[in-house]
């Protein structure tokens, strides 16, 4: 199957330094794609290329492209508020956005213009609180506060209202690091669930996540890639000693 | 066991005394303000002051009242803060979405500091020289464009520190759901933000409805209730301040009950506008 996301000759820079070094990968489509590596090795800087996420910070430069669907994200002609539309992002420690819970699914799907009707975004606004598995708990408080909610609460609702603006591609930057380990587990619970709609890129610092969730593996290590491939490869034989002494704990 | 007096627990309480101090200054000063006021004031506080106009010898201390202060200050301080909130709310989000750590943006923040800084009769002048070259005599207007321009950098500065303080995770989630950017200037960051907002334009509006000394060429002063936007209209710091220079004492007095009206107005509207912030406030993420 044709990879969804290439990534060709990618750079990074952080005002002097290099924060990714000639990247060339190919993340497949509608699997969980795990980067992996030690803190500091560039793993969250290619995370947040993907949704055009490095610019936000003042003195980041990028060269090179990243073809999702064969389309080039740092074209010139790329609008990037579709690129964001497209790549939904669900960030390491959940941020509703200041309304009700019903009103943070219920925006983006406003502003993408994806239902017009209030019937239908009220049913699409449950169908995505279903599919993140917070139904249940606050169908009878769609329209109180969402920062209410506790944090493993928070952090599906904002996995729903990725979801509802309808994406082909979920970014994780360490999504569960923050959560209980009960809420960790419902999160990853829905990660697998989700993956043949969706390619889920998530970057995970813990390498038992990583082997639970992972169907695809990227080892980084110092802006590089080291390593990439099928999980069960990477796992049980990798061909660099680098990625061998990061599964054995060394690093 | 036997308290161990170190050098820290000193230094502590020494801290301490001197904020017991600096409370009971800000305390005695505020007790001391409204004391006079409530006590010179009251006595004169009829409710002729607050439904009639000067009639002819009030200034004597005959009859009458100050409604057309209480009204033309009301216009004056609604219309300059209405207008301010026109320009200080845009320029506020713009610096903080568009021009965020660029050069531009700390160069409207010096000017707006200065702005700040610049005496209320400098204002006054200013407009003054404005409505002449335009043709304006003093007016209701006049004095509301200038107010306005009086207003318009503690109202953009308060707001943009107020804005400054948008936890960076909220902007960043908001973008991530692919919002442009004045979606999220009016539609994310002005709901987190709302209590800080509305704080802003009432330290200007408290400011605007306190200020004498821009509204005395613009606006001028009547004894007539304002009818028109380009009719002179009065004010309330400029009752007091025309009262008191007169050497009668019953209208001496009436000067303060005209301060004690001013102060009650914006104490009003600060409770006001509290009670619907308190509402609003509840979607604000902590």
């Amino acid at each position: 199957m044709e990879p969804h996301i290439q990534i060709k000759n990618v750079n990074a820079y952080y005002k002097n330094t290099q924060a990714l070094k000639n990247i060339n990968i190919q993340i497949p489509r509608q699997q969980i794609t795990v980067i992996m590596g030690p803190s500091g090795c560039g793993k969250t800087t290619l995370l947040r290329s993907l949704n055009r996420f490095l610019e936000l910070d003042e003195g980041t430069q990028l060269q090179g492209k990243i073809l999702i669907d064969n389309q080039n994200i740092y074209d010139r002609s790329a609008e990037v508020i579709d690129i964001r539309k497209r790549v939904g992002l669900l960030a390491q420690s959940p941020y509703p956005l200041p309304m009700s819970i019903f009103e943070n699914i219920a925006y983006g799907i406003k502003i993408h213009n994806i239902k017009d009707s209030k019937k239908d975004i009220e049913k699409t606004v449950q169908h995505y609180l279903e599919l993140a598995g917070l139904w249940e708990e606050v169908r009878d408080r769609l329209h109180t506060p969402a920062g209410e909610l506790s944090v493993g609460q928070q952090q599906r609702l904002c996995l729903a209202r990725g979801l509802a603006i309808e994406p082909e591609i979920i970014l994780g930057d360490e999504p569960t690091s923050a959560l209980d380990p009960i809420s960790a587990q419902h999160i990853e619970k829905r990660l697998i669930e989700l993956k043949h709609l969706y390619t889920i890129v998530i970057v995970t610092h813990t390498l038992r996540q990583a082997k639970r969730l992972a169907d695809y593996v990227i080892f980084m290590y110092m802006g590089e890639v080291v390593e990439a491939g099928r999980a069960e490869d990477v796992f049980l034989h990798p061909k660099q000693e680098r990625t061998q002494a990061y599964l054995d704990g060394i690093f | 066991m036997e308290k161990k007096w170190h050098r820290r627990n000193i230094s502590e309480l020494i801290i301490k005394i001197l904020m017991a101090i600096s409370f009971a200054i800000v305390i005695c000063s505020l007790g001391m303000i409204v004391w006079t006021v409530l006590s010179k004031g009251l006595p004169a506080l009829t409710l002729d002051m607050i439904t009639k106009t000067p009639k002819g010898g009030y200034y004597l201390g005959k009859e009458g009242g100050i409604l057309n202060a209480i009204l033309g200050s009301l216009l004056l301080a609604s219309g300059g803060t209405i207008l301010a909130l026109l320009f200080s709310l845009p320029t506020a989000l713009f610096l903080e979405t568009y021009s965020k750590n660029t050069i531009w943006g700390s160069q409207v923040r010096l000017a707006l500091d200065v702005l700040w800084g610049i005496p209320s009769i400098v204002y006054g002048a200013f407009g003054f020289i404005i409505m002449l070259a335009i043709g304006l005599r003093a007016s209701l207007l006049g004095g509301i464009l200038t107010l306005a321009l009086l207003e318009l950098p503690i109202m953009t500065r308060a707001m943009d520190e107020v804005i400054r303080q948008t936890p960076r995770d909220l902007t960043r989630a908001a973008l991530a759901l692919g919002v442009t950017k004045a979606e999220l200037a009016f539609q994310i960051i002005v709901r987190q933000t709302i209590p800080g907002m509305v704080t802003a334009v009432l330290l200007a509006f408290g400011r605007g409805i306190g200020d004498a000394a821009s509204v005395l060429f613009t606006a001028g002063y009547t004894d007539r209730i304002p009818n028109s936007l380009l009719r002179p209209a009065a004010s309330l710091p400029l009752a007091v301040f025309f009262q008191l220079s007169v050497p009668f004492p019953e209208v001496q007095q009436r000067a303060y009950a005209s301060a004690l009206i001013l102060t009650f107005l914006v104490l009003f509207i600060s409770i006001i506008s509290r009670l619907i912030v308190w509402r609003m406030n509840k979607f604000t993420i902590k």
